[in-house]
């Protein structure tokens, strides 16, 4: 696995591999002076290929008879519009393109994991040896934008200022204040604090909730492909040797294809629960 | 597992990703997803309107039917009609001309019959004036006599 001298120890493996691309190593758990280039990088990228699929899909848009491309992409387009109207009492304009992206961003982000895990980090290490001179164990590189606290957070935080937005939207200032104090528990100034107080924890815990489900699974079906790939990196001309790489194989088959499952479910989960908020946000109490 | 700037950076690839989909990509695809649905609902109400005309035309169809069928019913009767009535002209015509026939036959035989008895009263005057001749040995004058002559061949 290591390019230089000494071989990793397991738990030096799967640190090295959970690091980050970062503007300068982060000390502290919060500082906001730190950027995670390979996030960005890869998010970004994911953003413009799925937008240029769309674009691509959205030129070539006939009433004719699809091709598959266009079918495809309809299929999906179609399944949003179809959520967001069941689920959004209002003008959708702004709601129903975000879910699409929501949808196809997520998606791909996702898909990332399905990538061999030691790819891009070999790649990146490749690059930093012959281009700087930086030796391996220095590059860190973390291709996965969704198993990273940040991004997933970040599109969390989005769907909370929509939630905000919108309720003041269609509520009024007015109106949106007096269901931060008057709802659930009723209007009277006894329980003006306690409402107050119950929907900030709702809206924060919709918000982290959202942010955290994604991370969570993503990053536990990393964690899990860096394990099998350990045993393939047990490889030997022995018993053990042997039987762990047969195991790498089968567990890393079997975990491919459950994983296709949640790459796609949890984009629709992201979706589905984007839509829900901004819908509640729709709805008075 | 710690909290960094990239946060606002994905906070904002987020809103940009969404505002260039609403721009460039969701409209052209829901308009050619909308448009095809009227298009459906158009050939479909094509389809059933085509149904209907097809139905109405088999009715027509069956009603020209009808009524040809019914005109050549009526056809074939006055035709049959018509063919009695000119049997029965012809049969009457027929009946006329025979009896036409038979009368002037009739006609003719009388004539003959007259002419015969005519020449027989000449001829009997003849004879009956021989005879007297004989009878009497004697010229007599026809002249003188033709009156009597004449009465003769009137009684006969």
């Amino acid at each position: 696995m290591a390019a230089d001298s000494h071989s990793l120890t397991a738990t030096e493996y799967i640190v090295h591999h959970l690091g980050h691309w970062q503007t300068e190593k982060q000390k502290s758990i919060i500082d906001f002076s730190v950027v995670n280039i390979d996030t960005v990088f890869f998010s970004i990228a994911c953003l413009v290929l799925g937008l240029l699929l769309l674009r691509a899909a959205a030129k070539r848009a006939t009433s004719g008879v699809p091709g598959r491309f266009q079918a495809f992409v309809e299929m999906m387009v179609e399944m949003v519009e179809e959520q967001s109207r069941s689920i959004v009492h209002g003008d959708r304009r702004f709601i129903a393109p975000l879910a699409l992206t929501v949808f196809v961003w997520i998606a791909l982000m996702n898909a990332i994991d399905l990538i061999p895990v030691d790819l891009f980090p070999k790649i990146a290490s490749w690059i930093g040896w012959y281009a700087a001179g930086v030796p391996e164990h220095d590059v860190y590189l973390r291709p996965l934008p969704t198993a990273d606290l940040n991004g997933t957070l970040g599109m969390a935080l989005g769907v909370l200022i929509l939630m905000l937005w919108y309720g003041i939207k269609i509520k009024g200032v007015g109106g949106f204040v007096h269901e931060l104090f008057c709802a659930p528990f009723g209007s009277h100034p006894a329980f003006w604090l306690f409402n107050f107080l119950l929907n900030l924890i709702e809206y924060a815990a919709k918000t982290v909730s959202l942010g955290m489900r994604l991370f969570g699974n993503m990053f536990a079906g990393e964690l899990i492909f860096f394990l099998i790939a350990l045993m393939g990196g047990a490889l030997a001309l022995n018993a053990t040797g042997l039987s762990m790489a047969a195991l790498h194989v089968i567990a890393g088959t079997v975990w491919l294809l459950f994983h296709i499952l949640i790459v796609l479910l949890q984009a629709f989960i992201f979706m589905m629960l984007t839509l829900v908020y901004i819908g509640q946000a729709h709805e008075g109490h | 597992m710690s909290i960094n700037a990239t946060l606002f950076i994905q906070l904002i690839v987020f809103f940009i990703g969404a505002y260039v989909t609403m721009k460039f990509i969701w409209p052209p695809l829901i308009a050619a997803l909308e448009e095809r649905q009227k298009k459906i609902a158009d050939g479909l109400a094509a389809a059933e309107r085509g149904r209907a005309d097809l139905a109405a035309a088999e009715k027509r169809a069956q009603d020209a039917d009808r009524e040809a069928k019914a005109r050549v019913q009526e056809l074939i009767a006055q035709g049959e009609k018509r063919a009695t009535a000119l049997v029965e002209e012809a049969k009457d015509a027929a009946r006329t001309e025979a009896e036409r026939i038979m009368a002037a036959a009739r006609a003719e035989v009388e004539q003959e019959v007259q002419r015969a008895r005519q020449q027989l009263r000449d001829q009997v005057a003849a004879l009956a004036v021989a005879g007297a001749e004989r009878i009497l040995k004697r010229e007599v004058d026809p002249r003188a006599h033709a009156q009597m002559l004449a009465d003769l061949k009137q009684e006969l």
